[in-house]
């Protein structure tokens, strides 16, 4: 270390005993942080493995049954594992109750008791991958996976234990919210990612409940042969696929909608200006939490659903794009104007509107009922949701992490190495799942293990392959220098003081790292948006 | 009105495209089936628009990130921090406009979805990893054989779990559930040969459950149909199990050549003495073959997973002896 930084919740109180059983949503926060990044690193070994296999048409490095294995265990890990717990449990967790200026959040022991419920359900993940991998995609569509005799009871298992985790984190926020509010933060008054954090955790108590519900039910099927959705015992397949996705679609907002808060922080304070229409971007995030419940029919417009449930399915989906245009729009006039500092967060909210534009405006080819029908099932699926779940909640993520770092470690990392990370990121992005939305367009299916039966009509799919999987090496050099440029700021980073970016928020308020007790919040809270009393910083 | 409106907007996203739509595109697979068209309108109507929107975005940002990069002394230039009309404003023209690409998805699925009456009737059925279609006459074959210009009614049903049924060039995707037909048409417009996969996930050889769609010139298909039925019924036996060989799919799991594929090769199989699952073992003969293939999970070969269907209500005793002389045959 460069210099001694003062106690603080890191360093007090020492041992590893203390850090398992803390009550500290900060130290809840920081062991969420290591173990959603161990996750990520698995799921990145998966999806290196898969693309590497795909690098060359025929068999590469394994074969179909390997291949199948690995495709679902990235979808599985990468859904339940990273970025359904990744902002809420990490960055919620550690900046909820700063924001509100309370002790910790409402419930701690039940907070505590996520986290182990995660790394349970993550043990019954790696248990599958142990005991004879689980090769149904993510998605567990039946009778597929009643029928299967890789291991779906276990990682059904670890998904059902996951979903209690999750719906802890969100009790947790939506009870503080309510009740810890600090005086004078009205709900109007709220950091908009505490808004965000409240809709997704609505979404999360409303609709876990129900995977829950239907991965039991496939349970049920598989282990006593009850005919639920298998046809044969006078079941329904379909059926699972409306519960399914009655879940798995709010599930895209669990992701999308925290990283869109985290979004409307960073951006205003490197603007230096107020947010724009803060009400409109507020109140978004609910109507997208309630609208986004009503839209997962169209993951079946080519399921045999009836026409008039897929027109009325898609007519909802365009609705739902509409808050998220308004908030694009919003964030763009909240810059208009301002003294723009292009530091790292800034820099990764610039390639979220950029990487979530073309997820979002892809998202509307999907909506529409006649163009679904040739993209569906195609790699424009999978490219198209690349760009949401990555380029949107991952990317915000990581803009989260560059602003809150400081004071989550009381260090300053290197600004033009995390900038030139961000960069490597960005390109390597694009050089990866760009080619798979003209593939898919030109009807590549997903979940294929070779392409060889497509280069009769498509030999251009071998280079668009290699670019992809060039792209994936690329991606994963990006997030290891912008990890290795993070982490080695602990020990050469200079000291962050309280408030380096001149934020107005209350979290930036006690000193970098916070000490073990929170400190009380001031008599009254101003307006979190309030720049007119703060200095503009220097440029870095 | 609203058409009219739609109608403008492509015309002005295919100059963005690039591209008409009877010429090849460079997104979409040469157009082949007469609702094609209507699809594929709408997919440059929503290439144009979220090109715009997209530029419109970056543009935006990178124009203020650069004009209003932060200088020494000054601060932010004073702004509003809303304006209630503008805002209504953004919402409201986004919402005209998925509306009017709502109307045109719309009127090209109810195209897609309304089967026209006289439709000429072919049965599909799906399973692990093949396809087989049924014509009227009672002919049947693993690719699928329509005539040009007329429209085609596919029926179509899974034997084991959801496939998909997907035809890039006609613009056909449905899935094949088991339990419950689902039905999909289109009218092919040129003759030649295109692909169809199998769109929905369905395990090993997920990837290599094809067909070919054979799309016959005016006239040339009913004579290709009389031929096809003419020439079972003059069959050998040998001949008889080589075909349904191939229309029953046995090729996706078993080899003829001695390559062990999902299932054991038939190459030299009859008279060979194989080992099962449980220790025991037994010589292959007539009755061992019979019990194979209407109850496979009875007696599973050592080293293979037991994922074979049975084949018991499909296939009659005079189809399962010729199945064993073909087998037979294969020394
Ligand atoms: C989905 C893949 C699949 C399909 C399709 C399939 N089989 Fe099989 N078959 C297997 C597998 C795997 C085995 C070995 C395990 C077992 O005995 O069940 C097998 C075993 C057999 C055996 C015993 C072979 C031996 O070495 O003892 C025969 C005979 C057989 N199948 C015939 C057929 C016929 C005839 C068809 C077509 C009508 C067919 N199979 C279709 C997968 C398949
Ligand atoms: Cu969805
Ligand atoms: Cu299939």
């Amino acid at each position: 270390m460069t210099e001694s930084l003062p106690i603080n919740y890191l360093t007090y109180p020492r041992g590893l005993r203390c850090w398992l059983l803390t009550l500290d949503h900060k130290r809840i926060g920081v062991m969420y942080l290591v173990s959603v990044a161990a996750a990520l690193v698995l799921g990145l070994l998966f999806a290196l493995l898969m693309r590497t296999e795909l690098i060359a048409p025929g068999r590469t490095i394994m074969g179909e049954d390997t291949y199948n294995r690995v495709f679902t265990v990235h979808g599985a890990v990468m859904i339940f594992l990273v970025v359904i717990p990744g902002i809420p449990a990490v960055l919620g967790n550690f900046f909820l109750p700063l924001m509100l200026g309370a002790k910790d959040v409402a419930f701690p022991r039940l907070n505590l008791a996520s986290l182990y419920l995660w790394w349970i359900g993550a043990l019954f993940l790696l248990l599958t991958l142990a005991f004879g991998g689980l090769d149904t995609g993510w998605t567990f569509y039946t009778p597929y996976s009643t029928s299967t005799n890789t291991n779906v009871l276990a990682a059904v298992t670890g998904v059902f234990i996951l979903g209690f985790s999750s719906i802890f984190t969100a009790l947790n926020f939506i009870v503080s919210i309510h009740t810890l509010r600090p005086p004078g933060m009205t709900w109007r008054r709220m950091p908009l990612f505490l808004w965000g954090l409240y809709a997704t955790g609505l979404i999360q108590v409303l609709a876990t409940p129900v995977l829950g519900i239907t991965l039991l039910l496939l349970a049920i099927e598989r282990i006593l042969g009850l005919g639920i959705f298998d046809s044969t015992l006078g079941g329904d397949p379909v059926l699972f696929q409306h519960f399914f996705w009655f879940y798995a679609h709010p599930a895209v907002y669990i992701v999308i909608l925290p990283g869109m808060g985290i979004i409307s922080e960073v951006i205003p304070v490197f603007s230096r200006k107020p947010i724009f229409g803060y009400r409109f971007i507020a109140y978004s995030s609910v109507a997208i939490a309630l609208i986004g419940f009503l839209v997962w029919g169209h993951h079946m417009f080519v399921a045999g659903q009836s026409v008039l449930a897929s027109t009325i399915f898609s007519a909802l989906t365009f609705l739902v794009a509409i808050p998220s245009a308004v908030k694009v729009f919003n964030w763009l006039a909240t810059m208009y104007k301002g003294s723009i500092e292009l530091a790292a967060p800034m820099i990764y909210a610039l390639i979220f509107l950029f990487l979530f534009g073309i997820g979002g405006l892809t998202g509307l080819f999907l909506g529409t009922l006649s163009v679904n029908v040739p993209l569906h099932n195609t790699h424009f699926v999978v490219a198209h949701f690349h760009y949401v779940i990555i380029g949107g909640a991952v990317i915000a993520f990581l803009a989260g992490l560059h602003y809150w770092w400081p004071k989550m470690f009381g260090r300053m990392y290197n600004q033009t190495w995390a900038r030139i990370s961000a960069l490597l990121i960005f390109v390597a992005f694009n050089m990866t799942f760009f080619p798979l939305f003209i593939m898919g367009a030109r009807g590549l299916v997903r979940r294929y293990y070779d392409y060889s039966a497509f280069l009769g009509t498509n030999p251009e799919f071998t280079l668009y392959n290699q670019l992809a999987t060039i792209g994936g090496y690329l991606l994963v050099t990006g997030l290891v220098s912008m990890a290795t440029c993070l982490i080695s700021s602990l020990w050469t980073g200079r000291p962050a003081p309280a408030n380096p970016w001149n934020a107005p928020g209350l979290e930036w308020q006690c000193s970098s790292p916070p000490p073990p007790e929170n400190p009380p919040p001031p008599a009254q809270v101003g307006d979190p948006y309030d720049f007119s009393q703060l200095a503009v910083p220097a440029t870095l | 009105m609203i058409g009219c409106w739609s109608n403008a907007v492509s015309i002005g996203s295919v100059v963005i495209a690039g591209a008409d739509l009877q010429r090849e595109s460079f997104w979409l697979p040469p157009p082949a089936s007469s609702t094609a068209p209507a699809v594929d309108s709408a997919f440059l109507l929503l290439l144009g628009i979220s090109t715009f929107f997209f530029a419109l975005i970056v543009l935006l940002g990178l124009w203020f990130a650069i004009r209003y990069r932060r200088r020494p002394e000054t601060g932010p230039l004073p702004s509003p921090s809303h304006n209630t009309a503008l805002e209504v404003l953004w919402l409201v023209i986004p919402l005209g406009i998925v509306g009017v690409i709502f109307y045109h998805g719309f009127s090209g699925y109810l195209q897609l979805r309304t089967i026209p009456r006289q439709a000429y009737e072919i049965e599909v059925v799906a399973r692990k990893w093949s396809w087989l279609f049924s014509y009227p006459n009672g002919h049947k074959d693993e690719n699928l054989h329509v005539p040009v210009d007329k429209p085609v009614r596919l029926v179509m049903r899974s034997e084991d779990v959801i496939h998909g049924l997907f035809i890039p060039a006609m613009r056909v995707q449905m899935d094949v559930v088991p339990g419950r037909y689902t039905r999909a048409w289109f009218r092919a417009t040129k003759p030649g040969e295109y692909n169809l996969w199998c769109s929905q996930y369905c395990g090993t050889k997920h990837f290599d459950m094809r067909a070919l769609v054979i799309v016959h010139r005016p006239g040339e298909f009913e004579t290709w149909l009389a031929d096809a039925a003419k020439a079972r019924e003059t069959l050998s036996p040998v001949e008889r199990g080589r075909e349904l060989y191939r229309i029953n799919g046995c090729w996706s799991c078993h080899s003829i050549d001695g390559t062990a594929g999902t299932g054991p090769t038939f190459k030299g199989l009859f008279g060979r003495e194989v080992q099962f699952q449980d220790g025991t073992s037994s010589v292959v003969d007539e009755n061992y073959i019979r019990q194979s293939i209407l109850d496979p999970q009875a007696k599973v070969v050592r080293g293979y997973q037991p994922v074979m269907n049975t084949y018991r209500g499909i296939l009659s005793d005079e189809e399962i002896s010729a199945l064993i002389a073909f087998i037979k045959s294969l020394q």
